[in-house]
């Protein structure tokens, strides 16, 4: 192929956002440095989970992530083929590549050491994950209970009076690590099951397709999915509390907000489920500004009223569990008896008895880390935000998020040294200038297009989980490079069946979720779960990114939306208004005027 | 079918689709068997590709109506000891081996056949029997396809397939009782000749059934195999479509629209549409098939809706689950019926190639698990190779 990426170090800073290497850690841009290396790379832009430019403070996700993932590949449990995924940010946006491992030798080596390893996590998996749930639950809790406080005039009297011997400065700071290294935490459990999970589901995967070369991907997702998913509570908790508006005449109420239903039964049943459902991001989470239900019920109780309005026309809103759970049966059943021999059967069952174990996880733990902890992580620091703006540092709470996470620690020892010594900080004269420059690089790295790809494309993509889960695949790289020139269409995953027609929704943004109108089609760069409640009325979904089992696949098969994922091109070649033909059967786009 | 009789009530064309409201009230006779009163003792009275459609609207597969003429019709040849004569005589100095003596023995024989009476009871129960399907479609003469099906009872696997006659658009009674005699004659074609002396079967001990079924006028047909032709999966039901009658398709003459559905979840999930550049129609006269060219911008369109893709699937389906064995079943749409009856089953057969191999084991689940996970991790399938690529 003589087609290839463009380079990371050809394309130009664009204008106005020139420095923006400044913005985070050392290690994280391009560099002269190890030029050889990137140049010699294929990276692909992750619109999956940073479709946006970052942040100096966000990029710590990026961070965390890419590196804990890894982590478990290279050095927990030594995947024989592959080592982590290595991360670089270009004009703000995030870019990854799998690092392989190319000696045979070596891979061999690793075998027997990761038959151990991670034999052990399959063979113990239940306990593994239910020791996880509990784990996960006490670090949240432990978020939960970290707090920020302004610096005192004077320490408190019990300082003395216990003899403490320190005081408030070394607390916030200590406070302020302490989320760090929570956070990290969170990141480590998050890949604790999920790349063995992939693998595992993978390995069922490969017998379906040897056992039926044709069968699609979706029947092989679908015998696996879960019926109850915890993803989903949110949203049949919202379908409760719709019920309970319509039982009890409360309309009227739920117009004007939550203060207007203090004191109903809608109430009760909202304190007693919004911890931790309503932890629930409209985004990705990845994102500091991305809206948390419970610090936005407008959007809760904007997707309830839509439910309202369906119960009133007497439409089912609930789930058909039953229904679900024997079509899985029926589906399971006739792929069954479809193998050749009782053997096949067998190892077939064993199998998909295993993609079952693992897949509670691989469905589950987006709620507990990219919703609920994130949801915890960014709230406290929005609360470390307000003590910088009591001290003058920045104008608003969210400025906290243009400080890289280590000057975070400078910043505050900027003000604890002040107010130990007694003099005025530098902080508050520092930090504003430096805020509105960091706005204005990041507006304008906003405008700026990522390309899909850098660098020279793979021959073959064989790293499995970047095929799982970012969905990139040697068709989606030769369909990046012939963008463009489609007569057909977009192609992109056949992830959830079905067709559907209508005028297109552009939404860029989860802010703009809202403009759904019914029987359209939403064309997003990526769906977050949270928007579920709004698939109900509308005819489809595509997006530019994301795999068979992208969060954005799983949701909208489990909600029967048929969706095309990951046609890198979708918002850019398709705008609102239009009249476009979804394929959920085959992957294809279709522009119809 | 009844394209001519648009007076009709359309929720006739029910019939052969609801087996709880087939009440054609036709019986089966000596000489006759109709489809909607097939039993399987008649199978060795009407062939197997008779009583494949009787079984097939037994099972509520919605094929057209009609019947069959049985093998005691043909063995009514008896009644005349001369004609039997000149046959038996002109086999013995065939030499099976040299192509221009089967030709001109086939062409001799067939004549002979043709040229004699038919038994007046065999003709009177065709005529009759003819007259009552014609009633039932509220269409004097209505379009039939007059088919042969060869049967030998001693040899149940013989396959005979496309060694013999099928007259399509036969119209008018006298027309289908000539058409009968055709079908009984092309026992004795070159081809069917041949193949019995390579075989070793006997003349004698094959007989002749003649299928007389309501015609389909075909929007679009095509066949439906209940596995993937090119791989041999079984969870899928691969369909070849085009324009027109099924002849075009069968006869490789275009290359029609390819469909792959899964079996399991029905789904839609591969199409080739081919430019198809002509068509098997029915003649303007409404007898006979021309041969045509479609318009331009018809050629490139999918020649059936994904709606007509699902019930075909879901009728090869049914057949393949009631066969017991994975099918070939040959399908049309018909123009002028409603969308909810259109598509009819013409036939439906063994699929013969990949039913006969020993399955393979799957080679991904040898050994343990954490081997396979393995081999899994080192070789990962393509996961878009096979179904949702290309």
């Amino acid at each position: 192929m003589t087609e290839r990426f463009p380079s990371p170090f050809e394309g130009e800073t664009p204008a106005g956002a020139e420095g923006w290497e400044g913005l985070y850690t050392y290690s994280l841009p391009f560099s002269e440095d190890r030029r050889g290396y990137e140049e010699a790379t294929f990276w692909f832009q992750d619109g999956i989970h940073w479709a946006d430019p970052l942040t100096p403070w966000d990029a710590t996700w990026l961070e965390y992530a890419l590196a804990s993932l890894s982590q478990y590949n290279t050095r927990h449990y030594l995947i024989p083929p592959a080592l982590g995924v290595d991360y670089r940010v270009l004009n703000g946006y995030a870019y990854l590549s799998p690092v392989p491992v190319m000696d045979p030798e070596e891979i061999g080596a690793r075998v027997p050491q990761f038959m151990e390893r991670a034999g052990f996590y399959f063979m113990n998996w239940d306990d593994l994950y239910s020791k996880w749930l509990v784990k996960i639950k006490d670090l949240i809790a432990e978020m939960e209970d970290l707090s920020f406080n302004p610096l005192p005039e004077k320490e408190a009297m019990e300082v003395i009076t216990e003899g403490q011997g320190k005081g408030s400065g070394l607390d916030i700071q200590e406070e302020y690590r302490r989320l760090l290294n929570l956070g990290l935490r969170l990141w480590q459990y998050h890949f604790e099951f999920l790349n063995l999970g992939y693998a595992a589901y993978l390995d069922y995967f490969g017998f379906c397709k040897e056992a039926f070369p044709n069968i699609p991907d979706l029947a092989i997702a679908r015998m696996v999915a879960g019926v109850e998913v915890d993803l989903f509570r949110p949203d049949e908790e919202l379908k409760i509390l719709a019920e309970i508006v319509v039982e009890h005449g409360l309309e009227e109420r739920l117009a004007g907000g939550l203060e207007a239903l203090e004191g109903t039964p809608f109430m009760d049943h909202w304190n007693s489920v919004k911890h931790p459902w309503f932890n629930y991001s409209a985004g990705n989470g990845f994102y500091h500004n991305h809206k948390v239900w419970l610090e936005h019920p407008e959007i809760p109780l904007g997707f309830i009223s839509s439910y309202v309005n369906r119960l009133k026309d007497d439409e089912d809103i609930s789930r058909p569990i039953d229904r679900i759970r024997e079509e899985r049966d029926r589906i399971v059943e006739e792929y069954t008896a479809l193998l050749s021999s009782d053997e096949d059967r067998e190892t077939f069952g064993q199998k998909l008895g295993l993609a079952r174990v693992v897949f509670p996880y691989v469905e589950n733990h987006n709620f507990y880390v990219e919703h609920w902890s994130h949801s915890v992580l960014f709230r406290k620091m929005k609360e470390l935000g307000d003590v910088f703006v009591k001290e003058g540092f920045v104008a608003d709470r969210n400025d906290v998020f243009y400080m890289k996470r280590d000057e975070v620690n400078e910043a505050l020892w900027d003000m604890y040294s002040a107010w130990a010594v007694g003099t005025e900080p530098r902080g508050p004269v520092y930090w504003p200038r430096e805020v509105a420059r960091r706005k204005g690089i990041l507006e304008a790295l906003r405008s700026w297009s990522p390309p899909p790809a850098l660098g020279e494309p793979p021959e073959v993509v064989t790293e499995p989980f970047t095929i799982m889960l970012w969905g990139i695949t040697s068709e989606s790289i030769d369909n990046w490079l012939g963008s463009g020139e489609d007569d057909d269409g977009l192609k992109g995953f056949a992830a959830s069946p079905g067709m559907a027609e209508g005028p297109a929704r552009v939404i860029m943004s989860a802010d703009e979720i809202d403009q759904l109108q019914e029987g359209e089609i939403l064309v997003a760069p990526i769906t977050a779960p949270s928007w579920a409640p709004a698939f109900g009325t509308i005819g489809a979904a595509v997006t530019d990114i994301g795999g068979m089992m992208s969060h954005a696949a799983i949701v909208c098969r489990e909600y029967g939306l048929p969706a095309v994922t990951g046609t890198a091109f979708g918002t850019r070649d398709i705008t609102t208004g239009m009249m476009v033909r979804v394929d959920g059967n085959t992957g294809v786009v279709t522009v119809l005027d | 079918m009844c394209d001519a009789c648009p007076t009709i009530d359309p929720d006739a064309h029910l019939l052969p689709e609801a087996p709880e409201s087939q009440e054609l009230p036709f019986v089966s006779d000596h000489f006759i068997v109709w489809y909607n009163d097939f039993r399987s003792e008649d199978r060795p009275r009407v062939g197997g590709k008779n009583a494949g459609l009787g079984e097939m609207m037994g099972a509520g597969l919605p094929v057209p109506p009609g019947f069959a003429v049985t093998v005691e019709g043909f063995a009514t040849i008896h009644h005349h000891p001369e004609v039997v004569e000149q046959v038996r005589g002109l086999l013995s100095v065939t030499d099976p081996s040299d192509p221009a003596s089967l030709q001109s023995s086939s062409a001799l024989i067939r004549s002979a056949i043709e040229n004699t009476l038919m038994s007046p009871e065999v003709e009177a129960a065709i005529r009759d029997a003819y007259h009552r399907l014609g009633s039932y479609c509220g269409l004097e003469k209505v379009p039939v396809a007059v088919r042969s099906s060869a049967t030998a009872e001693d040899l149940p696997d013989a396959s005979f397939a496309g060694q013999q006659d099928t007259f399509l658009w036969v119209m008018g009674a006298s027309s289908v009782v000539e058409h009968v005699k055709r079908c009984w004659s092309s026992l004795f074609t070159a081809r069917a000749m041949a193949y019995r002396h390579q075989m070793g079967y006997g003349h004698e001990t094959v007989a002749m059934s003649v299928g007389v079924q309501q015609m389909v006028d075909a929007r679009a047909a095509g066949v439906a195999f209940t596995l993937d032709p090119a791989t041999g999966d079984r969870s899928q039901i691969a369909v070849d479509a085009a324009w027109g009658l099924g002849e075009a398709v069968v006869s490789g003459e275009v290359t029609p629209d390819h469909f792959m559905i899964d079996k399991v979840i029905m789904e839609i999930h591969h199409r080739t549409i081919s430019p198809k550049q002509i068509e098997m129609v029915r003649a303007p006269e409404g007898k006979g098939v021309d041969r045509r060219e479609v318009e331009s911008d018809r050629q490139t369109q999918p020649c059936v809706t994904d709606q007509e893709l699902l019930k075909i699937a879901r009728m090869a389906k049914t057949a393949e689950g009631f066969f017991g064995v994975p099918q070939d079943v040959e399908w049309a749409v018909d123009r002028n019926l409603l969308s909810e009856h259109n598509v009819v089953m013409l036939q439906s057969r063994p699929e013969t190639v990949w039913s006969r191999r020993s399955p393979q084991k799957i080679s991904a689940g040898s050994g343990n698990f954490m081997d396979s996970i393995v081999s899994t991790l080192i070789k990962p399938v393509h996961t878009r190779s096979a179904s949702d690529g290309e």
